[in-house]
């Protein structure tokens, strides 16, 4: 440890640490433009300097890349000090005379105009001030090395190699990040997508995916992250204290063994982009019903309020029912929720703007307890209530674009009307759908599908929590859309059919098995290698087969294999399934 | 009186069978000349039961399973779609149109595609009229001794 005076305050720090680290411990501001904690000082805006007073002699040095030292004594506002900085900052003054962070400092030193004029006068506000981070940062963070000084003296800038895009940049955005004066910006050019400046995703490469999540800790997000594609960075490893962060961990295959298994792997939401005439993911301010439970999320990226893209109320919000659903070119079920939550966002929005709502639906479905009442306390509200599917969504003509920056157009079937809205916000209420992978799942568990793509239960009303296989259950909208209450229902009534079998401890199996008659086998093995239960065991000392009735599912392709006819299926004999035939010829 | 086919059907329990309750379900209309013999898996279909139901007068034979990859016995499907070629071939040595057998997959939510296709195999065997097989009457029914079940 070390113990100095900084402006006659005793600080005692480590050895190594620089003048300015430890000012900013004793808690006195030294001014700087370049240093940052990132990256190693590098001293080249001069205006940390201190003055280190040792005994008799006193030196001028910059305080960020100046090492303490025992017994000094650092003086941060000498009138010498003052006058080093007051002309450095009239120097950058007079060369960037409209750059905030310049003005800024300036003016806290007391310079108002530079008494001198630079031949290299840059007006810009968002003038590059050649502080360096940017090259730092990129070399030392990053470690992408793509940015860099070039030419000396009043030509001085900063420069990519051969001033041209380098392969190397990974667009990582960290240059733009550390420039204090905005000169780097991070410019999206040609992107066909969605227009991305209202994102939803997470905002950083680690993050913690839901306040909700178990285990709440934060995740690494592998194709963002600068560490995963330069092997640099690693900043929030060096701050976490317990030293938590893993950069090795690697996904893992685990195998656990299970007697049963709930399938309730959720939903996908339809893309309303297949339905060009809504406009969603061209035009601005036209949102999915996700998006906008996201905005009106407390935590979410607008803390809860109802913005447009640039930031205002809207004046009017409309929103859509059935995007997707009751609609033939896409899904023909009802999504069963979306009139519900519709609803929900047209009390939010109410609460949250003075904005005019309209609702535009084919049917309104307020099926379940409570929810008429509901319904009816929404249309109290003054919520406009318009039947009638929208047919588009435009963007207002210049004319309208007082009133509203979008349009939308539909009839009203009840008043027998074509109406065009202007309205500022749209929010698609998009179907319910089965993922996308639910294919794969579903062979995965040998279940079926029903026409709409949901998994198939075994009866619609008997039994709609379990499947054709034993042991399998699903629940939620994986089976089909529904909302939370029913969902809830679903999935504790499978949960205690599950355990039911597990207090049991033993499990009832169809008594539809194959045998083996023993005394017909020739011991051909034919039936062995058939069992894709492996249930067909060949006895060496009997020379016969013989069926293991706990593996056995009761297939009967062994049955109709057996060229002597000793293989049998309890249930569905060759003499049951002949008299069967005979039956049904009259 | 018209030619009425009659169709001898052996459907899997988990796909075919659940695809036809389905298209009775939904009241779809199809033909009725198909008699149904609900087997566990389209796999259990022993090529005898085809041959046999030729033989005691049918006109036509449909075996209607799970589709690949969907059978509820993992691969049952696969013996069956080895078995019926190779009895589209023997069939036609005892003087049958190989046409008259005919092996459809139908999965537990088509029950469109069911009353489709039972439609469509039964104008096919409407077309190709009755199947006169020159059976001895004492064959024309059943012969197999019940298996007695232990």
């Amino acid at each position: 440890m070390v113990t100095l005076k900084i402006d006659d305050k005793q600080v005692q720090v480590p050895e190594d640490t620089s003048i300015l680290k430890a000012a900013e411990k004793a808690g006195i501001w030294i001014p700087t433009l370049c240093y940052s904690e990132l990256f190693e000082p590098y001293g080249v805006c001069r205006l940390c300097v201190v003055e280190a007073v040792r005994g008799k002699r006193s030196r001028v040095v910059t305080s960020c890349n100046y090492p303490v030292r025992e017994g000094i004594n650092v003086l941060t506002n000498s009138p010498k000090i003052q006058w080093i900085r007051k002309t450095i900052l009239e120097l950058m003054l007079a060369r960037w005379p409209n750059v905030k962070v310049v003005k800024d400092l300036a003016r806290d030193v007391g310079v108002e105009k530079p008494r001198f004029v630079s031949l290299q006068r840059d007006e810009a506000e968002d003038a590059c001030i050649l502080c360096g981070k940017c090259v730092s940062v990129c070399r030392e963070v990053v470690q992408a090395n793509v940015l860099g000084f070039a030419y000396r003296g009043i030509k001085r800038e900063i420069a990519l190699p051969f001033g041209v895009q380098s392969e190397a940049c990974i667009v990582c955005g960290a240059c733009a990040h550390v420039c204090p004066t905005g000169h780097i910006k991070m410019v999206v050019e040609d992107y066909k997508g969605k227009k991305p400046e209202f994102t939803l995703g997470p905002k950083t490469a680690i993050y913690v995916p839901t306040l909700q999540a178990v285990p709440r800790v934060p995740v690494i997000d592998a194709d963002s992250c600068i560490h995963f594609k330069t092997g640099g960075c690693e900043y929030c490893a060096k701050v976490c204290e317990p030293n938590a962060i893993n950069f090795g961990m690697k996904d893992e295959v685990e195998e656990i063994e299970v007697g049963q298994i709930l399938v309730a792997t959720g939903f996908d939401i339809f893309d309303a982009s297949a339905m060009a005439q809504y406009g969603y993911g061209t035009l601005d301010n036209v949102y999915s019903s996700l998006e906008f439970e996201m905005m009106l999320n407390s935590t979410g990226p607008t803390n809860g309020q109802v913005l447009t893209k640039d930031g205002r109320e809207p004046r009017s919000v409309a929103i859509v029912h059935c995007i997707g659903s009751r609609d033939t070119n896409h899904h023909s079920y009802c999504s069963r929720v979306c009139c519900m939550y519709a609803l929900k966002y047209a009390h939010l929005v109410h609460d949250r703007t003075k904005a005019s709502i309209y609702q535009f639906y084919i049917d309104m479905r307020a099926f379940g307890k409570g929810y008429e009442e509901f319904y009816v306390r929404i249309l109290d509200k003054g919520v406009k209530v318009i039947r009638g599917k929208v047919a588009e969504v435009v963007e207002a003509p210049p004319a309208q674009k007082d009133e509203g920056s979008l349009v939308v157009r539909c009839e009203d079937t009840l008043a027998g009307k074509l109406l065009e809205i202007p309205v500022d916000m749209v929010v698609l209420c998009n179907a319910i759908e089965a993922r996308r992978d639910s294919d794969a799942v579903r062979r995965l568990f040998s279940i079926s599908k029903s026409p709409d793509g949901f998994f198939l239960e075994r009866h619609p009303k008997l039994d709609p929590t379990s499947t054709m296989t034993d042991g399998v259950y699903i629940a939620g909208c994986a089976q089909g859309p529904k909302d939370i209450p029913d969902v809830v229902a679903q999935a504790s009534s499978a949960a205690a059919r599950m355990l039911s079998f597990i207090s049991k401890g033993e499990v009832e199996i169809d008594p539809v098995r194959a045998f083996v008659q023993e005394e017909y086998c020739s011991g051909c093995k034919i039936c062995n290698s058939l069992c894709p239960y492996t249930a067909i065991e060949f006895l060496a000392e009997k020379k016969v087969s013989h069926v293991n009735e706990a593996l056995c599912k009761g297939c009967g392709t062994c049955v109709a294999a057996c060229p002597s006819s000793a293989m049998t299926g309890h249930g569905f004999t060759d003499a049951q399934i002949l008299a069967e035939l005979d039956g049904i010829m009259v | 009186m018209a030619f009425e086919p009659k169709i001898i059907g052996f459907l899997c329990n988990w796909c075919s069978y659940t695809g036809a309750d389905l298209a009775g379900v939904s009241r779809i209309k199809s033909a009725p000349n198909v008699r149904v013999i609900r087997t566990m898996c389209s796999g259990r279909v022993d090529p005898s039961f085809i041959l046999k139901a030729f033989q005691i007068g049918a006109d036509g034979v449909i075996v209607m399973g799970c589709h690949l990859g969907d059978c509820h016995y993992q691969e049952g499907n696969y013996k069956t779609i080895r078995r019926i070629p190779f009895l589209k071939r023997l069939v036609k040595g005892f003087g049958i149109d190989p046409r008259r057998l005919r092996l459809e997959w139908v999965s537990a939510s088509e029950g469109d595609r069911f009353a489709r296709i039972v439609n469509e195999f039964t104008e096919e065997i409407r077309s190709l009229g009755p199947l006169k097989l020159q059976v001895h009457t004492e064959l024309r029914k059943t012969i197999h001794e019940p298996v007695e079940v232990v």
